[in-house]
């Protein structure tokens, strides 16, 4: 397990998760809200890994 | 003056459940009937601390001279009995020659965090606020 992906998406996973089951009641708002957040976190990196790509120290 | 038993009852109860959901992650949201809630944090946490001893994590020791170690020791506690039994069994000494072990820590670390937001939620539907 040294991929930076799948460990970034796996924690993104649980964060999400546990997020959306705090924040949500309803199954369907729960699954919603925890893809919108994993989701989230993914593209963010992404783009955040991107911008920092020019500078890599 | 010493308040009425009655009155003491409540708050007795919410610290039981407080600490409950601290020891055993979901077990506060078990016990105020919210099954799949308590199911949900009671794999996802422990699961999220596994994988970040697996990582090769380490739990940081309380050393009082390092505040930042000692707040992460504190957030490592978070998850509660896992923690207890993961330091039992040798686990969490961490190898910092690890290529996983920033992400390892950030596993331990943020498990625990998340179990005392779980802590919170459990308190304040027990409260009614939610």
């Amino acid at each position: 397990m040294r991929s930076h992906i799948l460990l970034l998406s796996l924690f993104a996973f649980f964060v999400s998760l546990v997020f959306a089951v705090i924040a949500k009641d309803d199954p369907r708002e729960q699954a919603r809200f925890g893809g919108l957040l994993f989701a989230g976190f993914l593209g963010s990196a992404i783009v955040l890994g991107w911008l920092m790509y020019p500078f890599p120290r | 003056m010493r308040a009425p038993a009655a009155e003491d009852t409540p708050s007795a109860n919410l610290v039981l459940l407080c600490l409950a959901s601290w020891v055993i992650p979901g077990a506060g949201h078990f016990w105020l009937g919210r099954r799949n809630k308590g199911l949900i944090f009671l794999a996802a946490l422990p699961a999220m601390f596994a994988i970040g001893l697996v990582l090769r994590g380490r739990l940081f020791p309380f050393d009082l001279s390092d505040p930042l170690v000692c707040l992460e020791a504190l957030a490592d506690l978070g998850i509660g009995a896992t923690y207890f039994v993961a330091a039992a069994l040798g686990s969490g000494t961490g190898d910092v020659r690890a290529v996983t072990y920033e992400y390892g820590n950030a596993f331990l670390v943020v498990a625990g965090l998340l179990n005392l937001l779980t802590v919170i939620d459990a308190h304040d539907v027990a409260l009614g606020r939610k």
